[in-house]
């Protein structure tokens, strides 16, 4: 008990941290011995559940669980709001982990936090018998839920980075939708020396401001051109000719102007209004932008003019980078054989295509991708199916928000002009090891 | 004889004791009546910072066993998250951060000052529409940090109003000169009304007799604002600026939200320790807490010797021998007090 309480302290203390640093640990206490209290890994008990997510956007999540509840009487799922930002959702979570308390059973989380979570103890381990649809299931989303080759949670809705492209304008050019950065570029000056509307726009753009988003983009153009941030033992790879190749041609397309100077103030939401506005040409961005872009109520100047492609990338096809969010049952909750029940149902291929079609969120099923009726709704499903099938998972480590820091900080760094690309790959190598060797 | 000494004494007994017991009376009345208010004030102040300071003392998570499982407990390493904080790597950034937190201090606090002044003595004057500007001037304050922060953003993205009015493309947002810029100018444009407002209050203390007295001497609009205003208003100017100061080095939402995390041009004292606090390193986070405390502490006590604010009042300030004692004890309270004022 008293561990709990100091650990209650704790959590007040890291929300009020952001405007009171003071307290930004006002707990003391130590941390005790902390024993599995989940019983070793026993999903045992019955009875009704909560399910832990972010703010639902799409207003899709209520259905299913109603879906489920309705089936199950006795066993009813709470819906606990999170907020809609990742990060504070994250936070939320930590806390709920270090109070051990019961509050959430169901642990909707991003694919990247699976390690913290396993590695702290958090989450539980899950036999993989118990989960019979897992086999079907799109291998690289099932990584994502693995730490040291045991599984922790189970993926529900994956993601990728798609190209979008002014189709209208490739078509006037007579140019082929490109394949490799090398095809883009030449693409893309076709456009500007045949196009006289496309004067004055640019190449490329992806997400290039110092957040997340960009540690996604440089990733892919990494593993795009054959090299490797983590290699596949968890050890930082990144100071080799591959790596270089990659960062290089974001670098080149910063200094050459192809990529506008502004990309390295985009995120999501300012690449998208430009791409829309008709400023670029290629941008790279997730499915979600293909229903906005398509708005017929003003706000998108290039509705039925843009088209979908899978990334290019060095030499081929490119790689995107792993999106997508992940089931995990808490250590701490109880009824978690009614959770394992829940994340089946969640998982199962009923759910997620009924999930696709309401919230056109991206499901972890390769034959979902393929459904004729779906591919009609959502035309970028087969772009995003050859990008999700080709993706790789961003570092899969225990301390995910220190090494995403630090990618973050070498890619700002050499786009931004600030270091040589060589340079920033050799301190991420160092800085890396001194991270993820322990 | 043997009979009336001790009635004698008695009755001298019980008229001391009535003495005493009054006085003891009081004094535990006043201690009945004032305990809630200081458990309280124990509670919520004086226990935070006790336990920061001791967590700041421990390090826990900070090691893999050989299942790849992080290590539980916590083990006590004595100054070594201090240690940490000033060396290698972390130092620079410390340093980095230090840097920024007392520039920002320094620079937003003295625009602040000269416009807030400036807006006061507008305020101040009667003309027609004055209650108009004084709602409007005050507006900028009434709006939450973070609420301004985004406003700022969108003022200051690529294709803002900002680079629109200048007919150039400034990226605001990366990092360098032009983020520290965009900082100070979302920093004063929020705070200036705060110490016009005080000052404000400030200068309808003053008596209409003194200014025009000033007049019938013959004195210039220059020598009347230096010699009667700037004297006068002192007091509650310094009050402003010292809660100024105390605001500014804790400043934390507007570069997290303006600029964002992790740029080294605009990294605040408090944003570190956050980012250690997110990372679930309570301890260094601690240590990064304690080691702003001191230095809002010390600055805070530096500024009200030197200048001599008057936090607690002037008429208190001035009772016979307190006046020593009080003011060296305004500093911590000051300081803990804006500390835990929380968001602007």
């Amino acid at each position: 008990m008293r561990f709990e309480r100091s650990h209650t302290r704790r959590a007040v203390a890291l929300g009020v941290a952001s405007s009171l640093v003071l307290l930004a640990s006002a707990c003391g206490g130590d941390s005790g011995d902390k024993n599995s209290s989940g019983g070793g890994g026993a999903l045992e008990g019955h009875g009704p559940i909560t399910f832990a997510t972010g703010k639902d956007t799409s207003g899709f999540l209520p259905k299913q669980v109603a879906a489920w509840n309705s089936q199950h009487p006795d066993e009813k799922v709470e819906i606990k709001e999170l907020p809609e930002n990742a990060n504070d959702q994250r936070q939320q979570m930590v806390q709920n982990a270090q109070n051990q308390s019961d509050a959430f059973s169901v642990l909707n989380m991003d694919v990247v936090w699976t390690s913290e979570f396993a590695a702290n103890q958090w989450i539980e381990p899950l036999p993989e018998d118990k989960f019979p649809d897992l086999p079907k299931l799109i291998p690289a989303t099932v990584e994502t839920a693995k730490y040291r080759d045991k599984l922790y949670a189970v993926p529900i809705t994956s993601d990728g980075g798609l190209l979008y492209y002014r189709k209208d304008l490739l078509d006037q050019a007579g140019v082929q939708v490109p394949k490799t950065w090398d095809e883009m570029l030449a693409a893309c000056l076709a456009v500007q020396a045949k196009v006289p509307s496309a004067k004055g726009m640019s190449c490329y753009a992806g997400q290039f401001e110092k957040y997340e988003g960009l540690t996604v983009n440089f990733s892919e153009a990494i593993n795009s051109a054959g090299g490797v941030v983590v290699d596949k033992d968890g050890k930082p790879n990144v100071d080799t000719p591959e790596a270089l190749a990659g960062l290089e041609e974001l670098t080149k397309g910063f200094s050459t102007g192809a990529i506008p100077k502004a990309a390295i103030t985009y995120k999501e939401e300012e690449g998208r209004r430009a791409f829309q506005e008709g400023k670029l040409l290629f941008h790279r961005n997730w499915p979600y932008v293909y229903a906005l872009a398509q708005k017929t109520d003003g706000s998108s100047k290039i509705v039925n003019k843009f088209g979908v492609a899978p990334l290019p990338g060095k030499s081929g096809p490119g790689v995107s980078s792993l999106g997508g969010h992940d089931y995990a049952i808490s250590k701490f909750a109880k009824n978690k054989a009614t959770a394992v029940d829940f994340i089946n149902f969640m998982a199962s291929e009923a759910r997620q295509k009924v999930n696709l079609s309401g919230s056109s969120q991206a499901p972890t099923y390769a034959s979902l991708y393929d459904d004729p009726a779906l591919n009609k709704q959502f035309p970028y499903l087969a772009p995003l199916k050859a990008s999700i099938l080709g993706a790789q998972p961003r570092p899969r480590v225990v301390k995910y928000g220190d090494v995403t820091a630090a990618i973050q900080d070498a890619a700002y760094n050499a786009l931004s002009g600030k270091t040589q690309p060589k340079q920033a790959l050799t301190d991420l190598q160092t800085k890396l090891t001194s991270l993820i060797t322990q | 004889m043997s009979e009336s000494a001790p009635i004698n004494n008695r009755s001298e007994s019980k008229a001391s004791k009535r003495v005493t017991s009054f006085n003891e009376g009081t004094g535990r009345l006043a201690a009945i009546l004032l305990s809630p208010t200081l458990i309280v004030l124990a509670l919520v102040v004086l226990y935070p910072i006790v336990s920061a300071l001791r967590e700041s003392l421990y390090t826990s998570g900070t090691k893999l066993d050989a299942n790849g499982f992080v290590v539980k407990g916590s083990t006590f390493v004595g100054l070594d998250n201090y240690a940490a904080i000033f060396s290698g790597d972390t130092g620079s950034r410390f340093w980095t951060a230090f840097y920024n937190t007392t520039f920002f201090t320094v620079v937003c606090v003295v625009l602040e000052t000269v416009l807030g002044v400036a807006m006061a003595l507008i305020m101040h004057k009667a003309f027609k529409g004055r209650s108009v500007v004084r709602a409007a001037i005050l507006v900028p304050w009434a709006i939450p940090t973070v609420v301004s922060a985004l406003l700022w953003k969108w003022i200051f993205q690529a294709d803002g109003i900002a680079n629109t009015l200048i007919g150039s493309q400034i990226l605001w947002s990366t990092d360098g000169w032009q983020a520290k810029l965009s900082i100070i100018i979302a920093d004063t444009w929020k705070t200036a009304p705060f110490i016009g407002l005080l000052v404000l209050a400030g200068l309808q203390t003053i008596p209409a007799e003194v200014y025009e007295a000033a007049k019938v001497d013959g004195a210039s609009v220059l020598q009347t604002f230096r010699r009667i205003t700037l004297p006068l208003v002192k007091p509650a100017l310094l009050v402003a600026v010292l809660f100024r100061i105390l605001d500014t080095l804790r400043i934390f939402d507007l570069p997290y939200v303006l600029v964002g995390p992790h740029k080294p041009s605009v990294e605040t004292l408090s944003m570190l320790g956050y980012d250690e606090a997110f990372n679930t390193r309570y301890g260094p986070a601690a240590a990064y807490a304690t080691v702003l405390f001191l230095y809002v502490a010390a600055v805070a006590y530096v500024f009200v010797k030197l200048l001599g604010a008057d936090v607690i009042g002037e008429a208190r300030a001035k009772l016979p021998g307190g006046k020593k004692k009080r003011r060296r004890a305004i500093a911590a309270p000051g300081a803990a007090e804006a500390s835990l004022a929380g968001g602007q």
